[in-house]
């Protein structure tokens, strides 16, 4: 218990100096981890920190299955996983987390690097994250938090991201997507190409945007751009004068009453489409997915100013070490050998590995959700219900035509205790 | 002392006679005192470890120093400058922790003022009106059914009522009263001020309905044999005697309402600021120091209003 002790003390100084309050619960979860060591020997449990996107019932499953690793969730929303890789490190073992929020944790010292050498597939994970280019060989751009800038660290222990390739991967990746604005197509009844529509007074009262500041304000600066008003060097990582400006030309809409609500959460963002509250909105692809299979007509509408990306991969935490360590490489590499990959494809997300998450679905499948193909039979979700009627093709097109859109990656900006003040203010207006 | 003896002989007459009379008798003896402060004792601890241990914590960190990943333990008003910022540069214009506990407090005004009417009446025919103890009770948790669902589905019920395609608006659309869907019945401060109603009556209902069951009949019966209108019975007995119960109500309310942001922002469509909201912007973006510093403020507005109250009528005198 003293070795358990003693490691507890070295992230707790590392971490929180002096939050007492803090650390007394990271030292109380410590001095519950010290235990699974010695009781878990025969069954292999990992604790799984993450947002619902890739926490699939089946998903756990088939890795119980596959490898003996029983795998607990907990689920938490973005902002909340990150609060807690910084306040209680160890109360999880693998994380599975956004690129952008690496600007926060890595320094924070919380995290372990993965080393790349152990995971099997780490040369077949797609040039998206490693050279910021397609498979077909498109330049990705890379506003933001782009995954390829933050992707390597100098050292094991190192709290510096290098430049070129190490070893030492912060998050080893597993799923990504471009997101865009999803529109009522019945309800518009016009083509939508751009993302200034979103502050169109036509869809006055119909629209939203998302209410996580650090995204919502890269959807404002799409518009912006957009409109003409201006060109931003790093949508990313605006000046303060940047934000000012973003926040004005929200602040204006917001006033003229263009938003009906902002939404946080996956099924805000369904209802508020489904029962046409809203028209036009920022939304993730799988909302969009289940506002169709309610026979409400929906498009994830491709726009000319190109797509806001996001991006996570799994780390573990820095209190991880012995078998454990072991069983979390085990896990990772079962993740990325496929099932899971194509799990994620289906459900309109892509998967870091394409080869094996492309072995492991029907070429119907494959041609419709990365090739823009129209579909040859019926497309069905992992868990049976149809998404698709045969002859439909995805919105935006093939695996290329869209990632190689990407216009920028969601981002933790240099300047995010103003732009969160600049929020509350927008939102006070 | 008067009271803490009472309540002693009635707890433990044994132990209160016994340090008087058979003072030679027992070889240990406890002082009244002392015994008070035994029975206190685990309360007294259980508020001092989980409330005011955290409150001091809160109130020290919001003194700290913060940056993307840590707080720094280093004296610092950044978390109070940082909220009071523009609030005299932009005068006349209200800063935005003006404007924002602006609202705050106007929609606290009319929730508390809408749930005291209801709550009020709503007791008064529970007290009253009905004359079976089981009835009573019976329609009493009829009051909690709001509590029944979680949060984010009672939000999510509203959209179908009060929405744009909503039963209200199809409704009036139909009786030909609007010709366009009305707006602001959802994602508004009517919305608001509805759901929280809807939620927080019952905080109002229990203890004026408590306060009005104590009433003593023959008290009533005196004024209406003094001749006393129905009307002047209410004034000038019934809400006096209530009293307490109506503070305690507005208590209840009041410090719900000042911190909620969960409501407000799924009702309001997360247009709306609230001073909760507030803190959790800052909390989600690891703010902590100015989470704390602004939470700290909340506290001293509430307690402000909360003593405020209390001036009006002596809860403790009068229980």
């Amino acid at each position: 218990m003293t070795e358990t002790t003693g490691k507890t003390g070295v992230s707790r100084r590392t971490l929180l100096k002096g939050t007492a309050g803090l650390a007394g619960l990271a030292a109380g979860s410590g001095a519950i981890t010290g235990f699974p060591y010695v009781k878990s020997a025969e069954t292999k449990v990992l604790r799984y920190l993450g947002t619902a996107v890739n926490e699939g019932d089946d998903i756990s499953k088939q890795c119980l299955k596959d490898t003996g690793i029983k795998i607990e969730y907990i689920t938490a929303t973005t902002d909340d996983v990150t609060k807690r890789v910084m306040t209680q490190p160890n109360s999880f073992d693998v994380l599975d987390t956004e690129y952008f929020s690496l600007k926060k944790i890595v320094p924070s010292g919380n995290i372990l690097a993965l080393d790349a050498k152990k995971i099997k597939e780490f040369d077949n994970i797609t040039p998206v994250f490693t050279k910021g280019e397609t498979p077909g060989g498109k330049k990705i751009g890379g506003q933001g938090t782009a995954p390829w800038k933050v992707l390597y660290l100098e050292g094991k222990d190192s709290k510096k991201f290098a430049t070129s390739a190490t070893e030492f991967v912060t998050l080893i990746p597993t799923v990504y997507n471009a997101d865009t604005l999803g529109i009522r197509p019945d309800l518009i009844k016009r083509p939508i190409g751009s993302w200034s529509e979103l502050l169109n007074p036509e869809f006055k009262g119909k629209a939203s945007i998302l209410n996580i500041p650090s995204i919502g304000i890269m959807d404002a600066a799409m518009v912006v751009e957009a409109t003409g008003k201006y060109k931003y060097a790093d949508k990313g990582n605006m000046t303060k004068e940047e934000i000012d400006l973003t926040m004005k030309v929200m602040t204006e809409a917001k006033k003229a009453g263009q938003f009906r609500a902002f939404w946080k959460d996956f099924n805000e963002s369904v209802n508020l489409m489904a029962s046409g509250e809203t028209v036009i909105q920022s939304m993730w692809s799988p909302a969009v997915t289940k506002v169709r299979s309610m026979g409400i007509a929906c498009t994830f509408q491709p726009l000319r100013e190109g797509y806001r990306s996001w991006a996570s991969g799994f780390c573990v935490s820095k209190g991880v070490s012995g078998p454990k360590l072991d069983w979390a490489y085990e896990f990772v590499n079962w993740f990325l050998s496929g099932y899971a990959g194509a799990y994620l494809n289906r459900q309109g997300y892509y998967s870091a590995v394409l080869s094996t998450a492309k072995a492991q679905m029907e070429p119907y499948e494959w041609a419709y959700w990365m090739e823009g193909k129209p579909a040859e039979k019926d497309i069905k979700a992992p868990d049976g219900s149809l998404l698709e009627k045969a002859g439909s093709v995805r919105d935006g097109g093939s695996y290329e035509e869209r990632m190689g859109a990407v216009a920028c990656w969601n981002a933790v900006m240099d300047e995010n205790d103003y732009m969160v003040r600049k929020w509350n203010e927008f939102i006070a207006a | 002392m008067d009271t803490s003896e009472t309540i002693l002989q009635q707890a433990s007459p044994d132990l209160v006679r016994g340090s008087d009379t058979t003072r030679a008798a027992k070889p240990v003896r406890l002082s009244p005192s002392f015994i008070s402060w035994l029975q206190a004792g685990p309360m007294m601890l259980v508020f001092l470890a989980f409330f005011l241990i955290p409150l001091a914590f809160v109130v020290i960190v919001s003194f700290w120093d913060y940056n993307e990943y840590q707080l720094l333990p280093a004296f610092s008003g950044r978390g109070y400058t940082d909220t009071f910022e523009g609030c005299i540069a932009q005068l006349p214009d209200l800063c935005t922790i003006g404007k924002t506990y602006l609202k705050t407090l106007k929609l606290c005004f009319l929730v508390w003022a809408i749930t005291l009417f209801i709550g009020f009446w709503v007791a008064y025919f529970l007290a009253f009106h009905v004359k079976s103890k089981t009835w009573q009770m019976g329609l009493s948790l009829l009051c909690t059914i709001p509590f029944w669902t979680s949060n984010v589905i009672r939000m999510i019920a509203w959209i179908p009522l009060l929405g744009r395609n909503g039963l209200v608006n199809s409704g009036l659309m139909k009786t030909g009263l609007i010709n366009q869907p009305v707006e602001w019945l959802l994602f508004s401060e009517f919305s608001v001020v509805l759901a929280l109603v809807h939620l927080f009556t019952f905080f109002m209902v229990v203890p004026i309905f408590n306060s009005m069951v104590r009433i003593d009949k023959s008290l009533i019966e005196a004024a209406y044999d003094a001749g006393a209108t129905g009307f002047q019975t209410l004034v000038n007995v019934i809400i006096p005697l209530a009293k307490p119960g109506i503070v305690i109500g507005s208590i209840f309310v009041i410090t719900i309402v000042m911190g909620d942001f969960i409501t407000i922002g799924v009702m309001g469509g997360q247009q709306i600021a609230a001073a909760g909201k507030i803190i959790e912007t800052r909390l989600n973006a690891l703010q902590f120091p100015a989470a704390a510093a602004n939470a700290v403020i909340l506290l001293a507005i509430t307690f402000l209003i909360i003593t405020m109250m209390s001036r009006i009528v002596d809860i403790r005198k009068e229980l």
